[in-house]
C-alpha cells in the first residue's frame, strides 16, 4: 500500500470518539455573524446594508478579484450590521451580521435529496457554477475552488485526485460525507472531472475507513475513470503534496511550482459534494458537515451546521464544554487554529471543533534539543526543522530562506515529534512569515 | 648540529617564500578606504545596535565620511555633542535631532485588564501575536512576553512582573529604535525626551470603540475627545478612537491628564494640577 | 469566568517520545550484553558499573546545581547513559577509584563545561576512556580473562586484537564462535557481540537509531579489512576469516552500536550519517592494522566526533519534491 516518501508521524487517530455519529443537523441559529473573508485571497465585497432583507442563499458579498470568492446568506431574515466583529482568535474583521426570520430559501434552488447524474455543461459553464456559488477548498485551506479548476495557460492537468485521506486525528466530517453522500460525491467528481478535462480520477482514503473504502469502490463501479485508491494511513497525508506523492508518485518541485505542474488537481471530497451541489442543485455554499469531538465531550456529533452559527451553539448541543480550562481548535489537533472567543462564527473552512481538555491542554516543559534528528526523520518535506527554529531564534532570515523554509507546510510533524517538547512549529512558522515577507517585499520591488 | 641547521633553513626558508606570496596578494587585493572612517568610527559610541539604520557602527561612519549632505545620518546614541565633534572633524553641517526616549503606550496592567484565556504557546510577542489577540480582550496593547526586552542592547526595557508591562528605563534609553522595530503590537513609540524625563502621553493603543475598549481594560482610551477640547496647543488628535497627542507639539501643561476619564494619560515627573483652578492662566 | 481557554498554536498533542523515554531504551538496550558480562566476568562488574553510573549521576547533578544552577537536568537519564558506556568500556577488575576519574572526566570535563546534554562536541564515555587509557595505561590494558568464578583478577591476558598485532594469531584457526559470544578477554562490555547486536535489534524496532551508522562502520571495517587481507594473505578463508575478525573483536559493535551512534556527537541526516560511519570504520581499520594502539574504535569516534559540524553544515535530507 503506498503513502508519501518521506517523513510522517503516526498520531493516535482517536476518531472512534465521533465516526459512528451519523450526520445531524444542527438547528438554525438565531443570529449569524458571516465573515467576509472566509477563504485564501482578498476578503469579499459586501452587498447589502443595514435593513436589507435576505433569503437563504442570496448573495451578500462578491468576490474581489480573481483570487476571491462569493458569500451568500446561510439564513432567511434582515440584516443588523456590516461592521468589525471579533473573529475566533480575537481579533477584529469585518462581518455581516443576519437576524434570523423563518428559513426562506431564494429562487431557482433545487432542494429536493434526488440524485441528478447528468450534466451537460461544458468545462467553462462548471467554472462558472462553482465560482458563483463562492465554494472554497473546505479539507481547510479554504483556497477558492474556481481558481484551482481555471488550468493556467500551456498547463495541462492530467489527473483529478479527491482528498479523501482526512488524516487530522479525530475529525470524521469527510468520513461521514463519503459513507453518506458517496453518490453525490462521485457524481461532483464526474463534475469536476469534466471542469478540468481528465479522463481520470483517484479518490484518496487511508485505510483507518475500511468501510468508506469498500463503500466507494462498491458506488464507483457505475462510474467511467473514478478509481477508489486506499492509502497507508500517515499524518500528513492530506497534505496536497503529500497525497499527489502518495496517488501518482510524483513530487510537486518546491515552492513556487504548484501541482499543476505535476499535472494534478487536488479536491477535498466535502468539496466534491459542494461542486454537485452547486452544479446540479444551483446550490451555493451556506453549510457543512462539523464534527465536534473531543476525549471529554459528552455527546460528540457530525453536525451539517450553516455558516455563521456560534461555534459555542455546537459545543452546547454535544454536552458543553468540559469542567476546567480547555483548548478549543477550530480544526483537528496537528494543524487546527486555537480559539479564544468561542462566540466566533463557523466559516467553510470548519471542518471541526475539537477540544482538548485536562493535561492534554498544555504543553510539555521544553528541554535542551538533544540532536536527536527525529524531527528531520518526520519532516514530510526533508527540511531540518531544529536548524530552522534555531535560526528563526537568531533572526537570521537570510540563512532559512536558503535551507528551503518556504517548502515548509506547517504540518507540525516535527514539534509533535520532538522527545525535548521544544516549540519547534512557533518558530519555524514565525520564519517562514517573516521570509514570505521579505520575499513578497523583494518581489515587489523588481 | 646538522639537525639543527637542517630544522632552521628550511623554516626560514618557507617563511620568506609565504612572506613574498602575501606581500603580492595584499598588494593585488588592497582596497583604497579613507582612513577618515576608522577615525569617526572611533568617534562613534561604538554599541554597533543598528539604531541609525546600518548593520553597525562603521555602515554609518563610511556613509558619515563618503555623502556630501549628513543630514539624514544621526546616532541616537552617541545624541548630539557626538555628531557635532563629527560634524567639525569632516567640515559638514551637523545633524540635529531633539533627544527621544522610548515609550511604552499600554496601561493596561493585570488589574486594569482582566486575563480572559491562558497562552500556553511559546513566550514571544512576535510569536503570540500571530496566533491570536492575546490574553486579554484588548488586541492591541502590551503582551509581556518582551521581545522588546531582547532586542534592547542598553538594558533600557524591562518587563514589570507586577503589572506585566514593558516599561523603560529613561536615563538608559538611547532612541535607537530598536524595541520600537521588536513590537509587532506597535506599542513603543519614540517621543520627544523632555528634562528630568518629564512626559505627556496617551498610554493606549486601542482602536476598538470606546465601550468595547472599557470592557477590555480598565484603563484604556476611550477615545472621548475631552482632552482634545482642554488642549490650546493643538497637540491633541483623535483617529480610530483614540487620542494621541504630538510630543513636539505637546507643552505639558497638565490639563489633558486632568480631563481624561479614564487615567489614559499618563504623566511622568510633574505633579498634577491643583484640581480646583480650571479657568487658570497658562504658563510658557 | 469559571473556565478559561488555554490558546497556543498547532500541533495541540505531541507524540509519545520524550529524552527519558529515548535514554531508557538504550539502556534496555546495553542490559543483555551486562548480564553476559556478568556471566562471563562475575559479579565485581557490577560494582565497576555502579560505581560509574553512581558517579557521573552524581556529578551532573552536583554541576547542574552548584555551577550551571537552573534547572535539574539529570532525571532524563542521560548521565545513566554515560555512566554504564563508561563502565562497559572498563577492564572487568579495573580498581573502582579509576572509574570515578573517568566519571568525573566525562560530566565534569566533557559534557557540563558545554552546557550539558545536547551541547557536548564529544561522546563524554569517550572522552572519559580515552583519558584512562593515557591516564593509567597498566590499568586500562590489563584485561582479565574471562572466567565464571567470581571477580576474575587472577587471570590476565591480552585482547585479540593486542594479539593480532603481536602476530600471535592464526586466522586460520580462531575461536569465532567464542568471541561471539564473550569468551574473549576485553573490556567487559565489548565482549558479548552476540547480546550487543540484540541490543541493536531493539533500539531498531524501537526507532531509537536508524540503522545508518552502525551499519556504515561494520559495513566498511569488514570491506577495509577484506581489502587488506586479500593483499596480504593466500586464501579466500583467510580472508574472510580476517575480515569476520575485526568485525567480532575489539569494541566494534559496542563503538558502532552504542558509542558512535550517540545523539548529540552524530550528524542528523541519513547521508551525514554514512559519512560519518565510513570514517569511523575506515580510521579504526586504519588505526588497529598500522597504528601504535591494538584497537582504534575510541579515537575513530573522536576524530569523527569533530568533523560532525561540518557535516551538519553541507550534507542536507532530501527535499521533497527534488525528484523528478
Amino acid at each position: 500500500m503506498k503513502t508519501f516518501p518521506i517523513g510522517g508521524v503516526h498520531p493516535s487517530d482517536n476518531k472512534k470518539w465521533s465516526k459512528s455519529k451519523a450526520i445531524e443537523v444542527m438547528e438554525l441559529p438565531d443570529v449569524v455573524t458571516i465573515p467576509l473573508a472566509q477563504h485564501i485571497g482578498a476578503p469579499a465585497t459586501a452587498l447589502v446594508k443595514k435593513g436589507d432583507a435576505v433569503k437563504v442563499g442570496d448573495k451578500i458579498a462578491e468576490a474581489t478579484g480573481f483570487m476571491s470568492a462569493n458569500i451568500h446568506a446561510p439564513i432567511s431574515g434582515t440584516v443588523t450590521a456590516v461592521d468589525l466583529q471579533p473573529n475566533g482568535q480575537g481579533l477584529r474583521q469585518m462581518m455581516v451580521t443576519i437576524k434570523r426570520e423563518g428559513d426562506e430559501w431564494a429562487e431557482g434552488i433545487d432542494l429536493s435529496t434526488d440524485l441528478v447524474k447528468e450534466c451537460n455543461l461544458s468545462s467553462a459553464e462548471i467554472i462558472a457554477r462553482i465560482k458563483e456559488a463562492g465554494i472554497v477548498g473546505m479539507g481547510g485551506a479554504t483556497f477558492p475552488t474556481h481558481v484551482k479548476l481555471s488550468i493556467p495557460e500551456g498547463k495541462k492537468a492530467e489527473i483529478l485526485i479527491i482528498n479523501g485521506v482526512e488524516c487530522e486525528p479525530y475529525l470524521t466530517s469527510d468520513y461521514r460525507t463519503m459513507l453518506e453522500r458517496g453518490e453525490e460525491l462521485l457524481v461532483g467528481t464526474s463534475i469536476l472531472m469534466k471542469a478540468v478535462s481528465v479522463e481520470k480520477a483517484v479518490i484518496g482514503v487511508e485505510n483507518n475507513k475500511p468501510d468508506a473504502i469498500k463503500h466507494l469502490k462498491e458506488l464507483a463501479k457505475d462510474y467511467n475513470g473514478i478509481e477508489i485508491k486506499a492509502l497507508k494511513t500517515m499524518y500528513p497525508q492530506g497534505g496536497e503534496k503529500q497525497l499527489i506523492a502518495a496517488v501518482t508518485g510524483r513530487e510537486v518541485p518546491a515552492p513556487p511550482a504548484l501541482p499543476i505542474d505535476v499535472g494534478a488537481v487536488v479536491c477535498n471530497a466535502s468539496t466534491a459534494v459542494a461542486v454537485y451541489e452547486a452544479v446540479q442543485k444551483n446550490k451555493p455554499l451556506v453549510q457543512r458537515v462539523v464534527t465536534v469531538t473531543g476525549k471529554s465531550i459528552k455527546d460528540t456529533k457530525n453536525l451539517l451546521t450553516r455558516f455563521g452559527t456560534p461555534v459555542s451553539a455546537l459545543i452546547e448541543k454535544c454536552g458543553g464544554l468540559p469542567e476546567g480550562d480547555n483548548r478549543v481548535l477550530n480544526g483537528g489537533p496537528m494543524m487546527g487554529r486555537p480559539m479564544s472567543n468561542l462566540q466566533s462564527p463557523v466559516m467553510k473552512g470548519c471542518s471541526g471543533i475539537t477540544v482538548i481538555s485536562g493535561a492534554e491542554a498544555l504543553r510539555g516543559e521544553p528541554s535542551a534539543c538533544i540532536k536527536c534528528a527525529k524531527c528531520i526523520e518526520a519532516c514530510p518535506m526533508g527540511l531540518e526543522p531544529y536548524l530552522l527554529a534555531k535560526q528563526s531564534k537568531k533572526k537570521a532570515w537570510g540563512e532559512m530562506e536558503k535551507n528551503d523554509i518556504t517548502s515548509c507546510i506547517e504540518c507540525g510533524c516535527c514539534q509533535f515529534t520532538c522527545p525535548a517538547n521544544i516549540a519547534l512549529l512557533d518558530y519555524v512558522r514565525l520564519g517562514k512569515q517573516t521570509v514570505m515577507g521579505i520575499i513578497r517585499a523583494r518581489n515587489a520591488k523588481k | 648540529m646538522m639537525s639543527l641547521f637542517y630544522t632552521i633553513v628550511p623554516l626560514c626558508a618557507i617563511g620568506l617564500v609565504a612572506a613574498i606570496v602575501l606581500y603580492f596578494v595584499s598588494q593585488k587585493f588592497k582596497v583604497e578606504e579613507d582612513p577618515r572612517i576608522d577615525d569617526v568610527e572611533k568617534m562613534l559610541p561604538g554599541a554597533n545596535c543598528g539604531g541609525c539604520g546600518f548593520p553597525g557602527c562603521r555602515g554609518l561612519a563610511t556613509a558619515l565620511v563618503e555623502q556630501e549632505d549628513i543630514s539624514s545620518l544621526y546616532c541616537s546614541v552617541g545624541g548630539g555633542d557626538c555628531m557635532k565633534a563629527i560634524a567639525d572633524y569632516l567640515g559638514k553641517a551637523a545633524p540635529v535631532k531633539e533627544p527621544q526616549v522610548a515609550t511604552v503606550r499600554c496601561g493596561g496592567t493585570c488589574e486594569k485588564r482582566p486575563r480572559t484565556s491562558t497562552y500556553a504557546g511559546t513566550k514571544s510577542c512576535a510569536i503570540a501575536s500571530s496566533v491570536y489577540k492575546g490574553e486579554t480582550d484588548c488586541a492591541y496593547g502590551c503582551l509581556g512576553y518582551g521581545d522588546c526586552v531582547e532586542a534592547c542592547a542598553f538594558d533600557a526595557i524591562h518587563i514589570n512582573p507586577e503589572t506585566g508591562l514593558a516599561e523603560v528605563d529613561a536615563d538608559k534609553c538611547t532612541a535607537c529604535g530598536a524595541c520600537v522595530s521588536a513590537c509587532p503590537k506597535g506599542v513603543i513609540e519614540l517621543r520627544k525626551k523632555w528634562p528630568k524625563n518629564r512626559a505627556i502621553y496617551v498610554s493606549c493603543v486601542s482602536k476598538d470603540k470606546g465601550p468595547v475598549t472599557m470592557k477590555a481594560c480598565k484603563a484604556g482610551c476611550i477615545g472621548c475627545s475631552k482632552c482634545l477640547k482642554v488642549c490650546e496647543f493643538g497637540a491633541i488628535t483623535i483617529e480610530n478612537n483614540l487620542a494621541f497627542i504630538d510630543s513636539t507639539k505637546c507643552r505639558l501643561c497638565r490639563k489633558c491628564v486632568a480631563e481624561c476619564p479614564t487615567g489614559a494619560i499618563k504623566m511622568v515627573g510633574l505633579a498634577p494640577l491643583p484640581p480646583k483652578e480650571k479657568p487658570e492662566t497658562k504658563e510658557n | 469566568m469559571a473556565n478559561r481557554t488555554i490558546v497556543a498554536s498547532a500541533p495541540h498533542v505531541h507524540g509519545p517520545l520524550s529524552t527519558t523515554r529515548l535514554m531508557g531504551d538504550v539502556i534496555i538496550a546495553l542490559l543483555p550484553a551486562l548480564a553476559v558480562s556478568v556471566y562471563v566476568y562475575g559479579w565485581g562488574v557490577l560494582a565497576i558499573t555502579a560505581v560509574s553510573i553512581g558517579c557521573c549521576v552524581l556529578f551532573e547533578a552536583l554541576i547542574q546545581k552548584f555551577l550551571v544552577r537552573g534547572k535539574q537536568t539529570v532525571t532524563n537519564l542521560s548521565a545513566v547513559v554515560t555512566g554504564l558506556l563508561l563502565a562497559m568500556n572498563m577492564p572487568a577488575n579495573i580498581p573502582l577509584w579509576i572509574v570515578a576519574v573517568g566519571a568525573l572526566v566525562a560530566i565534569g570535563v566533557a559534557k557540563m563545561p558545554f552546557g550539558g546534554l545536547g551541547k557536548n562536541p564529544f561522546n563524554p564515555a569517550i572522552v572519559a576512556r580515552v583519558f584512562l587509557l593515557i591516564a593509567y595505561p597498566v590499568q586500562m590494558t590489563s584485561f582479565a580473562m574471562p572466567s565464571t568464578e567470581g571477580f576474575a583478577d587472577a587471570y590476565s591476558g591480552a585482547t585479540p586484537l593486542a594479539a593480532a598485532k603481536a602476530g600471535l594469531l592464526n586466522f586460520a584457526e580462531y575461536d569465532a564462535l567464542g568471541m561471539f559470544t564473550g569468551n574473549m578477554a576485553g573490556s567487559f562490555g565489548e565482549v558479548a557481540t552476540l547480546a550487543l547486536l540484540l541490543g541493536f535489534a531493539y533500539l531498531l524496532v524501537r526507532r531509537v537509531i536508524t540503522w545508518h551508522i552502525p551499519v556504515a562502520i561494520l559495513g566498511t571495517m569488514a570491506v577495509f579489512a577484506a581489502i587488506y587481507g586479500a593483499v596480504s594473505f593466500d586464501t579466500p578463508h583467510l580472508v574472510s576469516n580476517f575480515a569476520l575478525f575485526h568485525l567480532i573483536a575489539g569494541g566494534a559493535v559496542l563503538g558502532a552500536v552504542f558509542m558512535a551512534t550517540d545523539y548529540v556527537t552524530s550528524p542528523m541526516t541519513p547521508w551525514g550519517m554514512v559519512i560519518y560511519g565510513i570514517g569511523i570504520g575506515a580510521l579504526t581499520m586504519t588505526i588497529r592494522l598500522w597504528g601504535a594502539y591494538p584497537e582504534g574504535m575510541s579515537f575513530a569516534i573522536l576524530i569523527m566526533n569533530s568533523v560532525v559540524p561540518l557535516i551538519n553544515k553541507y550534507v542536507k535530507p532530501r527535499r521533497f519534491g527534488s525528484k523528478k
